[in-house]
């Protein structure tokens, strides 16, 4: 049983050339942020179990090492897990990271359902990264075995080949799984 | 490129010990400051003295300077030693005293490996070796390093065990034979 609920797992985050689901979450005890808000920019999602625990602190870590890399490309880059506001809160000073944890906690881990990001077995986000363009279409999604961490190499790959396409898309029809009326927003 | 591949692969401008000729290379991304690149430390030189002329070990700077506030001034007077030729003498030293890796230790440490201490003190406050340092730790990125240290045999990300010394050897010996 484990092992089907690992493949259903495996077979549902969402793919390249899907809308990017909208949320609003708690960026704060009092404030939220939604992904509607980022249009405009690429938004990289990091979906990952959980604050304090050593491979999402390492993988953490490493993101924030990369922030600058990742800002270079215009992007934004976002943390989602089930912990509470106050618990990233104290996760964030801490560690001194330098980008937004999102609390997807009431109702617990909705967010990451949308995105087919959540571990029913375990109760919390899988380990999973989506790169967003600005127009909000994923562009990139990767799961990753929820105890490696997964580097930062195929974010900047992908936001390599994202700025690549977007300087290409003034001359060229935007791609067919972009809905015209998306594509417009993106570019009024 | 293939995620795991080294990317660039080892140069002239890479710290090296050991000779070209070797038929094992193994490349380190570290940070000084590290605990696990502490324990990888003593591992690396027995493997290194078992291995002999077989191997060639090669490091990379790779610190995670928010988690570990003291490892990025110390990757660079590593490179300020490199430049008098001691880096291998700094690196030791540095893992051997990772709990004193304060600016202080550091110009102590750089002039017990031969540099001017006013001039250590100089080039960390000017950022001398900033970028060459960032330069290292953004191959790792691209080449798929995930934390530290991370090894690459051949050129290739190990995901094995490290830190069992018999298991690491095999691999090493592995990658001589396919490769070499």
């Amino acid at each position: 049983m484990a092992e089907s609920n690992i493949r259903t797992d495996a077979e549902t985050i969402l793919d390249a050339g899907t809308p990017a689901p909208d949320f609003a979450l708690n960026s704060t005890p009092d404030q939220k942020l939604s992904l509607k808000e980022l249009r405009g920019k690429p938004v990289v999602l990091a979906f990952y179990p959980a604050d304090w625990s050593p491979v999402c602190g390492d993988e953490l870590a490493l993101f924030n090492e990369v922030l600058p890399e990742i800002h270079k490309y215009g992007a934004e880059l976002i943390g989602i897990s089930v912990d509470g506001a106050w618990c990233h809160s104290a996760f964030t000073s801490t560690r001194k990271l330098h980008f937004p944890l999102l609390s997807d906690f009431e109702p617990k881990g909705a967010v990451s359902r949308l995105y087919g990001a959540y571990r029913e077995t375990d109760g919390c986000s899988q380990r999973a990264l989506f790169v967003i363009d600005a127009g909000g279409i994923i562009r990139w999604s990767y799961l990753s075995p929820v105890g490696v961490n997964p580097g930062a190499d195929g974010i900047l790959d992908a936001l390599e080949s994202l700025s690549a396409t977007e300087g290409q898309d003034a001359t060229q029809p935007a791609p067919q799984h972009v809905h015209a009326s998306e594509s417009a927003e993106v570019r009024s | 490129m293939t995620t795991g591949e080294l990317h660039p692969p080892v140069g002239k401008s890479d710290h090296i010990q050991g000779s070209a000729n070797a038929s094992i290379t193994l490349l380190e991304y570290g940070d000084f400051e590290c605990s696990s690149c502490g324990v990888a430390y003593p591992i690396v030189k027995s493997i290194q003295q078992q291995l002999g002329d077989k191997l060639r070990f090669v490091f990379r700077q790779f610190p995670l300077s928010e988690a570990h506030p003291h490892a990025q001034h110390a990757a660079e007077v590593a490179e300020a030693a490199a430049a008098q030729g001691s880096f291998w003498e700094m690196h030791d030293l540095l893992y051997e005293n990772q709990e004193q890796l304060s600016d202080r230790d550091l110009v102590r440490y750089a002039g017990e490996t031969g540099i001017d201490t006013s001039a250590a003190e100089h080039l960390l406050e000017d950022g001398t070796y900033t970028d060459t340092v960032r330069q290292q730790f953004m191959t790792g990125v691209r080449s798929g390093v995930n934390g530290t240290p991370t090894f690459f045999l051949n050129g290739i990300r190990y995901d094995g065990e490290w830190n069992d010394e018999t298991e690491f050897l095999r691999a090493l010996n592995d990658a001589a034979r396919s490769g070499g």
